[in-house]
């Protein structure tokens, strides 16, 4: 396998791998929150900023820590528990120190911990074999694609309020179909980078 | 009476209150798997295991957990079963377990085990929650196989690997790649929102 530039992984986690178009994960948050920008763009910062942390608090827990004890089928509990502790975490620090991001973000935090996007991108790092700054890129490259995917869905949202559409396609039904016009447009970047 | 019970319990889940197309939840690992037949099934059979055991777990210790943390206790069981049904694959279909990917491990945060353990296995006795599990189990896999089913068979014009449609015809590439789980899953959901529709305007006439 050739060695990936961290930086190549996280342009093709934004856009040739997107999180959400093509690898599903998130979906259900990405559904139901995506009804407004802002709070959109809010769920998305969250995402990025859980990523970011959790993936380097999965990556040293998964290779200094359950890989020399032979544990690593005990990966997924270990991961989901120490997603749960970082949100907790978050949730004091913020609350302590930066009030504004808290009430910002504040009822985003716990949902996050049951976002599959999150124990996604852990486990694509194990299972990707990620060095250290690569699963870092990879993270925080799926955050800001998630974003980008669940800002672009609402404004489109928006938008349709106004359309007719047909009575059984109202809500989730028209979202789909929304979506998976994004992803047909995202298949357009596959070309320029390749990661998997 | 208690045949009666499990029955409408079945109805429920599969079909009234099916998770996928109803609730619209625990999609995430419903596109992703969907390209091939087989993957749908052992996806289904991995998630109905995994819903039917928390469940009846989760049921069995309901009146010992306190309540703040339940969420946690609720996480940790999902996680035991799914930890089981991943070492299962590993040992016994390494190749599926490798085609499967993360999405056997992202079991755990499907939004369907949870939400039966909160809506229903908290509130009812262990065997109902496992036929509850159970029945939103098929309710997924039957979703999941329909999609498979065309995307799989446009796509590859195969069912299940076999080869079905024969060189004449022309696979269409874009039903092995994402955007058409979302189509289908979409075409779904029209599909069960019309008849549940028709059934119930004849329901009310009769």
């Amino acid at each position: 396998m050739i060695e990936l530039n961290p930086f190549v992984i996280f342009i093709a986690a934004i856009f040739t791998n997107n999180m959400i178009l093509s690898n599903f994960l998130g979906m259900c948050s990405f559904v139901a929150v995506s009804k407004e920008i802002n709070t959109s763009l809010g769920l998305g910062q969250a995402v990025t900023f859980v990523l970011a942390g959790t993936s380097i608090i999965n990556y040293l827990v998964y290779h200094y820590l359950l890989v020399p004890y032979n544990l690593e089928f005990l990966r997924f509990i270990i991961f989901i528990i120490s997603i749960a502790a970082f949100v907790q975490l978050i949730e004091m620090v913020l609350e302590r120190y930066i009030p504004n991001l808290y009430y910002a973000l504040g009822i985003f935090l716990p949902l996050i911990t049951v976002n599959c996007a999150i124990l996604g991108v852990s486990l694509f790092m194990v299972i990707r074999d990620y060095t250290f700054l690569q699963s870092f890129g990879f993270a925080v490259g799926s955050g800001l694609g998630w974003t980008l995917a669940i800002v672009a869905l609402a404004g489109i949202r928006q938008k349709l309020k106004r359309a007719s559409v047909p009575k059984g396609l109202e809500g989730p039904g028209i979202t789909l179909i929304v979506t998976g016009l994004m992803a047909l447009a995202f298949i357009g970047f596959s070309g320029i980078v390749q990661i998997s | 009476m208690a045949k009666q019970k499990s029955k409408e319990i079945f109805s429920m889940g599969v079909w009234l209150d099916n998770p996928i197309l109803r609730q619209l939840i625990g999609i995430c690992s419903a596109l992703a798997v969907t390209n091939l037949m087989v993957n749908s099934l052992v996806m289904g059979v991995g998630l109905t295991f995994v819903t039917a055991f928390s469940s009846l777990t989760i049921s069995a210790i309901r009146h010992y957990t306190p309540k703040h943390i339940r969420m946690m206790v609720q996480v940790l069981i999902i996680a035991s079963y799914v930890i089981m049904v991943d070492i299962f694959l590993k040992a016994y279909m390494p190749e599926m377990s490798k085609a499967l990917g993360p999405y056997i491990g992202l079991i755990i945060t499907n939004c369907i085990i949870m939400g039966r353990a909160e809506a229903y296995a908290q509130k009812n006795p262990p065997l109902p929650s496992f036929l509850d599990g159970v029945a939103n189990g098929i309710g997924y896999t039957g979703v999941l196989l329909f999609i498979a089913f065309f995307r799989e068979l446009l796509g590859f014009g195969s069912l299940f690997g076999i080869q079905i449609l024969g060189d004449w015809w022309t696979a269409w590439t874009i039903m092995i790649m994402p955007p058409s789980a979302f189509f289908l899953l979409a075409i779904a959901i029209w599909i069960a929102h019309n008849l549940r529709e028709k059934h119930q305007s004849e329901g009310a006439k009769s």
